[in-house]
């Protein structure tokens, strides 16, 4: 059937909950009649009342914590966490709390929580609200981080997060909500570690995550037509990071870019630059190219923000970049 | 006041134990046999007692960074936790936690936490599963005077009170914030704590009976699904922040004297409700005590280090990717 991610998300927490009582629901405006700001939570409160999909104050610390405290006794809370960006009020209770419990408890604890967040840029929603931020939470250990890029990756990877006993960030790309594919119905699991390979091919592998996924299989089809044979990888998951599929496209094609929505330093291109300099190297013909945002925050204004993303015409430069080396 | 016999006796059990077992930890930890920073609890061992007294393994706490008294109260053993100070691979963490992350799942006990304020959120989330399943457990934060100007305490008490949550804020009051004297008077925390709009009352935390009997009224109201409750227990921190912080900062006439006017054991024992407990049966449960902390820490100085690969587990329950 096909419907958009924000549906698919939608589907998944009906079904997650009808199939298990411990599954809650717990954040700002969840539990309101137009399901939180995207209708993300729709038609929840009605089927499974006001005692599993939970309306709180605007107090993202103590979201993200009693989520995390209320997994740890027994239940799975899926909390909102509704712009990545307000990690800043509530980061101690993912980055000391929630991420460590199994590790300084030696293996007593079992936090089976999914903070879902919406990550990035193309709303228009200014610097405080639409940054990407993953490869932050990617750089905790304890935590997974995923990142769907459609609706049926959406519903497979929620689906396997809120069944995961460890603490699963799920990031949503706000500009993708309204995206729509074929979705499996009924039950349907992806595993985390397994990258995508979104389009096949031999000249040069393009590796993407969330909306820079898209991105990507865009500028392939234009590459195509070009002559050029773009392979894209969507990573799907950033921890556990499916590091096996990327060096294996890589030694297919020789030639890599990165394309991600997050600032250049320390982020997920960095990171499959270093895997692919590390462990890549005697495969590469050319140096690796990233496609980030730039070192700045993102601008409100539409035009400005145009400039800060990645886009199809950024990839299909560096592309040619790379293939001209 | 109900409190059996029995109750009696393990209430000044309780109290000794975190006593004896801290003092005998000051001093290994000053011969250098222990590791890591630790923060001692004595004079505030009522608190403690009284507020896990009443409650099974099936309430939880969430514990500070000053949590040996804690975990006792709440019913840890002494060897695991012994072991788990001394960072060995049989401690109830497998050494990965220590002194400040001392935790204890089968007993409720949520861990100690080294983020000041860490605990409140999380104990507020163990609130709402019990909540949740309708089960009758409560769950209870120990706060610092310190924590209590945290915001995660301030959001915490308000969440608790906008979903009922069946909580206890035990906010141990003992004046001193690291090296800092609480610039709030006496009270304050609770009058604050009510703002939010739940019951707070003010509680002398080196007075066992008194704070049973607040301890009582607030686990009963959780239970019966009244919501949380403050407490603000006062107290007297004797030794410094840390073990080897000469308190230099305190005028030491003041330290002297709160340090035998706050001490709850002797006022305990001084009370006649007490008085079921003979001078026998205390030197029965002494000597029980001792011999608990010196096989205690026999089992310790001969257990086993975490071998290397210890560094890599318990990461994650399951992992697709590289931890190395």
């Amino acid at each position: 059937m096909k419907m958009s991610i924000r549906e698919a998300i939608n589907q998944t927490l009906h079904q997650e909950m009808a199939r298990d009582e411990r599954v809650i629901v717990m954040g700002e405006d969840v539990a309101s009649d137009q399901g939180g700001v995207y209708g993300i939570t729709d038609g929840l409160p009605a089927k499974f009342g006001l005692h599993r999909v939970i309306d709180t104050p605007i107090t993202e610390s103590a979201i993200v914590g009693a989520a995390g405290g209320a997994a740890l006794t027994g239940l799975r809370p899926v909390a909102e966490l509704m712009f990545v960006d307000f990690l800043g009020v509530c980061l101690d209770q993912i980055l000391n709390q929630i991420a460590k419990f199994r590790y300084m408890f030696g293996g007593q604890a079992r936090t089976p929580v999914v903070i879902r967040t919406m990550i990035g840029a193309g709303a228009g929603t200014g610097p405080q609200h639409s940054q990407i931020l993953y490869p932050l939470l990617a750089a905790i250990p304890g935590i997974k981080v995923v990142t769907p890029a459609n609706a049926a990756d959406a519903k497979g990877l929620l689906t396997t997060a809120i069944r995961d006993d460890d603490p699963v960030i799920f990031c949503e790309h706000k500009a993708l909500y309204m995206d729509e594919c074929e979705v499996p119905e009924g039950e349907y699991l992806l595993p985390f570690g397994q990258a995508r390979t979104a389009v096949s091919g031999s000249d040069i592998t393009i590796v993407g995550m969330s909306r820079t996924a898209v991105l990507a299989e865009e500028a392939a089809g234009v590459l195509a037509q070009r002559g050029i044979s773009a392979e894209v990888i969507d990573l799907r998951t950033l921890s556990p990071l499916d590091e096996g599929t990327v060096l294996e496209s890589l030694a297919k094609t020789g030639r890599l870019v990165v394309v991600d929505e997050a600032n250049p330093y320390c982020s997920m291109a960095s990171e499959i630059a270093g895997l692919a300099v590390e462990r890549g190297f005697d495969t590469l013909d050319a140096p690796v190219k990233r496609v980030t945002s730039p070192h700045t925050p993102v601008p409100a204004t539409p035009c400005l923000e145009l400039e800060y993303v990645p886009s199809v015409d950024k990839i299909i430069a560096a592309v040619e970049e790379t293939l001209a080396y | 006041m109900d409190i059996s016999p029995e109750k009696l006796a393990d209430a000044y059990r309780l109290m000794k134990t975190i006593r004896e077992f801290e003092e005998r930890m000051r001093s290994e930890y000053q011969q250098g046999k222990l590791p890591g920073f630790i923060h001692i609890y004595r004079n505030q061992e009522a608190i403690a007692v009284a507020a896990c007294l009443d409650m099974t393994n099936a309430d939880y706490i969430a514990s500070t960074h000053r949590g040996h008294g804690h975990c006792i109260a709440k019913g840890c053993e002494i060897e695991a936790m012994l072991l788990e100070l001394a960072c060995k691979e049989d401690g109830l963490c497998n050494g990965k936690g220590g002194s400040m992350h001392i935790a204890d799942m089968s007993k409720g006990m949520l861990g100690a936490n080294a983020i000041v304020g860490g605990g409140p959120p999380i104990a507020a989330g163990a609130a709402l599963t019990a909540k949740t399943l309708g089960n009758g457990a409560v769950s209870l934060a120990f706060i610092g005077d310190g924590a209590a100007d945290q915001g995660t305490v301030a959001e915490s008490l308000n969440l608790a009170v906008v979903l009922q949550l069946p909580m206890i804020f035990m906010f141990e009051n003992n004046r001193y914030a690291e090296f800092t004297k609480s610039p709030k008077p006496d009270g304050r925390i609770a009058e604050r704590a009510g703002a939010y709009g739940m019951p707070s009352e003010v509680v002398d935390g080196s007075d066992f009976f008194a704070m049973y009997d607040a301890c009582q009224r607030a686990i009963k109201r959780g239970r019966e699904g009244g919501g949380p409750t403050a407490i603000e227990a006062l107290c007297n921190r004797y030794y410094g922040h840390f073990e080897g912080d000469a308190q230099a900062y305190r005028d030491q006439d003041e330290l002297a004297e709160e340090r035998t006017a706050s001490d709850p054991i002797p006022r305990f024992l001084a009370d006649p409700r007490a008085a079921v407990l003979t001078v026998d049966k205390i030197a029965e449960i002494d000597a029980a005590i001792f011999a608990e902390i010196d096989r205690g820490f026999e089992v310790t100085y001969a257990a086993a280090d975490p071998t290397p690969d210890k560094l890599y587990t318990d990461v994650y329950i399951h992992y697709e990717g590289r931890l190395r």
